[in-house]
């Protein structure tokens, strides 16, 4: 049995080591002191399910379903406030992706938009190794509501008034070297 | 001075008039800045959400395409800063990490030794390499009257680059001054612009608009000043949408600190890259002089490419 820095116990294959197995530099988080500096520095701390703090309480106590299935990580929008302020060096935006992974890995999670937003994003880069906004915003649509008439507002009309809004991919040219790329990756990334 | 140059997606459409002023602000200040070439997306702050290595292999892909010759990057975006400064350093501290980013990239026959590369932002580069010393002198056409307010956001300066304040940074200050401008010191510089919330939860991502906006206007700015197409794109693309939304009336204009440069060196509106902002610079330009080109609106262009997608209906051109 090893301690976690707020004293919870932890064993390994819990939820706790498993988060700390998939982030680089997750050891760290060991040594949380529930000091609450991150939550009181996060932009959507307020709109969060859960504050960092608080999930890491729930990460030592290895409730995974509440905190897969909490908004909090979908709601980080990587501002590094926290990693920079955390007293123990927690790479706490590192976790919060490995949240999100975990959570599209096994399912987990309440609102589909978010994980679907990064989905997609991510389809397009893998297709083209570009990613351009219209491209992104109709496939989403797309994906999403169907059924609905797509309205992306005044936002994309007054981008696509300023020529800022590309309508068809940019694409790299060696699109075969970076699957092979990446695809390498997924393998090595599997076999873990 | 010679870099290998990282534009990333945005730069291409959405933020042209970013790239268009970086050009001809490094060309009049003697830096001279290769295109990586054939460089890919760096995957946003999207990639790290879905497969860890992958997202690691991806942005180490353009690290390995920079010439053997070019010790050093320079990166306008703030987000794809950080993805490919984070990969270059997690790579040099986690063996395990680099070990199998390697590996990845060797599929590709590719290779990349951690530190291979200097990663750096623009306007370290600027602030830095060029100095404000050498950039006052070469200012033509003072910002004198004109009060700007510089917004870092978030990557520019978190985690923590080595070259300025992660809470509290002051380079963009400093440029500013030397061109002239009055510097609004104001306290949210430094705060998120919401990245991609607007994506997931517009109720979240207006509220953090809102609160910089307001905070440049409480200080009197005729302008923001950004570093970053992510931070242009939601304080200006959705200042719109935030006024319907609390039912205010902000109309700040949000430049690129190297669109500022360009009109104080002397260098055409166009060359600024003027033009394309969606809340017009003009009242505020005029304080220096400036005109801004009015262009026509330019047409949406025709999809002429087979992998475009289809069209969204837009309820306005309905009419
Ligand atoms: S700031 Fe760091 S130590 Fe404090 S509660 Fe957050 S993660 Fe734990
Ligand atoms: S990086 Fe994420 S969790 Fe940390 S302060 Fe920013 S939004 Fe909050």
């Amino acid at each position: 049995m090893m301690a976690s820095g707020n004293g919870q116990p932890s064993s390994p294959g819990t939820f706790f080591e498993e988060v700390i197995a998939k982030t680089p530099g997750g050891e760290a988080l060991r040594l949380c002191l529930q000091c609450g500096t991150c939550g009181g520095s996060c932009p959507s701390g307020e709109d969060m399910d859960y504050t960092p703090r608080h999930i890491f309480a729930m990460l030592a106590a290895n409730m995974k379903d509440k905190v897969l299935r909490s908004n909090t990580p979908w709601y980080c929008v990587s501002c590094y406030y926290c990693t920079e302020r955390c007293p123990q060096e927690i790479p706490i935006t590192d976790i919060m992706y490995t949240l999100k992974r975990m959570a599209i890995a096994q399912g987990l999670y309440e609102d589909a938009d978010a994980p679907d937003w990064s989905q997609t994003f991510i389809g397009m880069v893998e297709q083209f190794g570009r990613s351009y906004e219209l491209g992104l915003a109709t496939r989403y649509h797309l994906t999403h509501r169907p059924l609905g008439k797509i309205r992306l507002g005044t936002f994309a009309l007054d981008m696509l008034r300023r020529d800022r809004l590309a309508l068809t991919p940019s694409s790299i040219r060696n699109t075969s070297q970076l699957r092979a790329i990446l695809d390498k990756a997924k393998e090595l990334e599997g076999a873990q | 001075m010679r870099y290998a140059y990282y534009p990333g997606c945005s730069l291409e459409r959405s933020a042209a008039s970013y790239h268009t002023s970086a050009m001809k602000v490094a060309d009049r200040l003697g830096l001279v800045f290769q295109e990586v070439d054939d460089w890919n997306c760096c995957g946003a702050t999207e990639y790290f959400a879905i497969n860890l290595l992958p997202a690691y292999a991806l942005v180490a892909r353009n690290l390995a395409l920079v010439p053997g010759d070019l010790a050093q990057m320079a990166v306008p975006c703030s987000a794809c800063y950080v993805n490919l400064k984070k990969t270059d350093k997690y790579m040099g501290k986690y063996p395990q990490l680099a070990q199998r980013v390697g590996q990845s990239l060797a599929a590709g026959q590719l290779g990349y030794r951690p530190g291979g590369v200097q990663v750096r932002h623009l306007l370290d580069i600027i602030v830095n390499d060029v100095g404000c010393d050498a950039i006052t002198k070469g200012v033509v056409k003072p910002l004198t009257g004109l009060r700007v307010a510089p917004y870092y956001g978030c990557l520019i300066v978190r985690p923590e680059n080595g070259f300025d304040n992660p809470e509290y940074p002051t380079s963009m200050d400093r440029l500013l001054r030397a061109l002239g401008a009055k510097v609004v010191d104001y306290p949210l510089k430094a705060q998120c612009c919401g990245g991609h919330m607007t994506q997931i939860s517009e109720k979240v991502a207006y509220e953090l608009i809102r609160r910089l906006l307001h905070n440049a206007a409480e200080y009197d700015a005729d302008v923001i000043a950004c570093v970053c197409p992510m931070c242009q794109l939601n304080l200006d693309a959705y200042q719109g949408n935030v006024n319907r939304h609390f039912g205010t009336d902000y109309r700040i204009p949000i430049l690129y600190f190297t669109q500022l440069m360009a009109l104080a060196l002397g260098l055409s509106a166009a060359d600024a890259g003027l033009g394309s902002e969606i809340v017009s610079a003009q009242p505020a330009l005029a304080k220096i002089a400036v005109e801004v080109p009015q262009e026509e609106d330019k047409k949406a262009r025709k999809r002429a490419d087979k992998r475009a997608l289809p069209m969204p209906t837009m309820p306005d051109e309905e009419a």
